[in-house]
């Protein structure tokens, strides 16, 4: 209803009788009712943000974010695993028939097509995030029918690549930010 | 009661404070089916479970240490040092699985008598949210002892939530406080574990509240016509409570005191190590069946909202349920499905305790299928087509006869 007051204001009759249930009339009370809930709303929005962003990686956990690998102790063919925020990160020196392998199997056999150049900087170096991308289990080396890894999980195999060939992970394993330092070392991060 | 109430101080405070006539109320005079069975038992149980899942909890509580180098060792000292410890954490571990076998028989009671249908469908959802409560308790309980299990059942749970496009993966991350599940993870499940159950509470108080409302349904599954369908709970259903509670704790004790590792798993007792998975990871056992579903789609987010879709569906049954009969009794087809379900879930069960090889992969899809024909398919079409046994006249009448 437009205008100043409701008709019982206008007749002088108490304001008590806004109250009576059913007998509601739009006012301007009504109005300052939505926007006094709305500006609350927002506000206890805003005020919610710290209590969830405080569950994000702290400032200690994400400065923790890069380590030095010394390659020079790996054999040809072996593996060693290093612990890089917490996570396990695999790095291979593989042989050339490893090597060969992954660069014989043509594209379209793959789900997550990747090249096996796009994934090392070195070719007898493979250094990657041992972590399935199916559901984050490490997969175990030399194994699974792919002559590369198997995740014991769900049975995800991934190939010399570190590609995923078979199993319901989605993606090949992940390749970390990385690069030599000399001949011998890499900074993983 | 009745007695109490007439002394004069206890009038005076329950005039005041109406506990006592409040309880009179709900746990005495309550009125009750006359013809409930011994399936009916298991609400008080699961009670009783939940109390002693508190109990033990706030003990083991003041000995525990969540810290990612500190908790597996905590856990240890508990079992070897502190009085009583081993007592208390077994009467833990194992309180955890009875309190699901105990809720597992109240929901299949629950779906054989149709005590889901009009007007307990809010009855039915509370129950369902008690359970999902429970499970992400018992998620997070079986992580505390940082253990090999306890770690990357950890891992793969919250790696189910990397399954959701685009935001999957900051989500993950912000559920482990870190890049992989760690210290801060320990850190917010113990503080979660410890807050959830009293949750739980709440939400039992509030389904108690609804159930009171509508009252129980009974085996007849019919409605009741006038008090003569009643009786008082006190004596009648404590007295069955409690003697219900009595065997229950006997095969707890047995558990307890016999196999108190019988259903937990021996990778347990390894400390967790981030680098190194178990050769064969599963569950503990009351998860098996959703697991199973989860790996039976060759798919990962399939796989994932599989498995959600397994419990949500629950909640849709009072409308997939097209019967207006409740109670199986007089269900002739129904109540061969019903029992079908049962055996799937079982075989469901197998499934996601072996590895997912052989035949256990096709076996776990076609029980997968299975499951999910049941409720959107079957149901609505036996409720059409079924023709129902006649119903009695009312809850007392065959109760007196007999
Ligand atoms: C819904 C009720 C609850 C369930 C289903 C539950 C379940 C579990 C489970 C499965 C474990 C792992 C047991 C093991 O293998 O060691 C656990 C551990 C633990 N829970 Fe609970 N819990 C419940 C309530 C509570 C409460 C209320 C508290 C404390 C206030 C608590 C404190 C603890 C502690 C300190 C541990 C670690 C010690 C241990 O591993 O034994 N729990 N819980
Ligand atoms: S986590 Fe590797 S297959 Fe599931």
């Amino acid at each position: 209803m437009a205008g100043f007051g409701t008709n019982q204001q206008r007749r002088g009759l108490p304001a008590m009788a806004d109250h009576t249930i059913g007998a509601h009339e739009e006012t301007r009370r009504d109005f300052l009712y939505v926007a006094t809930g709305a500006v609350a709303a927002v506000g206890a929005a805003v005020a919610l943000w710290p209590f969830i962003d405080q569950m994000n990686p702290a400032a200690d956990v994400l400065a923790l974010s890069s380590i030095e690998v010394d390659l020079s102790p790996v054999p040809l063919g072996q593996q060693i695993t290093v612990n890089w925020r917490g996570k396990p990160v695999f790095v291979r020196h593989r042989t050339e028939t490893d090597i060969e392998e992954a660069r014989a199997v043509p594209l379209e056999e793959l789900r997550d097509p990747q090249t096996d150049e796009e994934r090392v900087i070195k070719a007898e170096w493979l250094v990657m995030v041992g972590i399935c991308t199916h559901l984050g289990c490490v997969p175990l080396a030399d194994q699974g029918d792919f002559d590369g890894w198997f995740c014991p999980c769900h049975g995800s195999h991934y190939d010399s690549s570190g590609r995923i060939r078979k199993g319901p992970a989605p993606l090949n394993l992940a390749i970390p930010g990385y690069e030599f330092i000399d001949d011998s070392t890499i900074r993983v991060g | 009661m009745q007695a109490l109430l007439n002394n004069g101080f206890v009038r005076w405070f329950d005039n005041r404070l109406p506990v006592l006539s409040w309880a009179n109320h709900h746990l005495m005079e309550y009125p009750t089916p006359r013809n409930l069975n011994y399936a009916w038992n298991f609400g008080s149980l699961a009670g009783l479970a939940l109390v002693l899942q508190i109990v033990t909890g706030i003990v083991l509580a003041m000995h525990y240490t969540p810290h990612a180098d500190m908790a597996f060792d905590s856990v240890e000292r508990i079992m070897r040092d502190v009085n009583y410890g081993w007592l208390l954490r077994y009467m833990h571990a194992n309180g955890a699985s009875f309190f699901f076998i105990v809720v597992y028989i109240h929901i299949a009671r629950g779906l054989y008598y149709g005590s889901y249908k009009a007007p307990r469908e809010v009855l039915w959802w509370l129950g369902l949210v008690i359970l999902l409560l429970m499970m992400a308790t018992a998620f997070m309980g079986y992580v505390l002892p940082w253990g090999q299990m306890s770690f990357w059942g950890a891992t793969v749970i919250t790696n189910l939530f990397s399954a959701i496009p685009v935001i999957g993966e900051p989500i993950v991350q912000w559920l482990w406080g870190g890049f992989a599940v760690g210290n801060a993870t320990l850190n917010r499940f113990f503080s979660l574990h410890f807050l959830l159950p009293f949750v739980v509470v709440g939400v039992v108080v509030l389904h108690l509240w609804a159930l009171h409302h509508k009252k129980s349904n009974n085996p007849l599954g019919i409605d009741y016509k006038g008090p003569q369908d009643f009786i008082t709970f006190h004596p009648y259903y404590t007295i069955k409570d409690a003697f219900g509670a009595g065997v229950f704790l006997i095969l707890f004790a047995t558990f307890l005191f016999y196999a108190p590792n019988y259903m937990g798993h021996p990778d347990n007792y390894i400390p967790a190590d981030p680098l190194v998975t178990p050769a064969h990871i599963v569950p503990e056992w009351y998860f098996l069946p959703f697991y199973a579903i989860l790996r039976a789609i060759p798919d990962k987010l399939g796989g994932v909202l599989a498995m959600g879709a397994s419990i949500f569906i629950l909640f849709l049954l009072p409308w997939l349920d097209t019967s207006r009969i409740r109670s199986a009794t007089f269900r002739p087809v129904f109540k061969w499905f019903f029992w079908l379900l049962l055996v799937d879930l079982v075989v469901l069960g197998f499934c996601g305790a072996n590895p997912p090889e052989g035949f256990w992969v096709p076996l776990s899809q076609v029980a997968t299928v299975y499951y999910f024909l049941h409720f959107l398919i079957l149901l609505p079409l036996i409720g059409w087509f079924e023709r129902p046994r006649p119903l009695p006249d009312s809850i007392a009448k065959p109760v007196l006869k007999a």
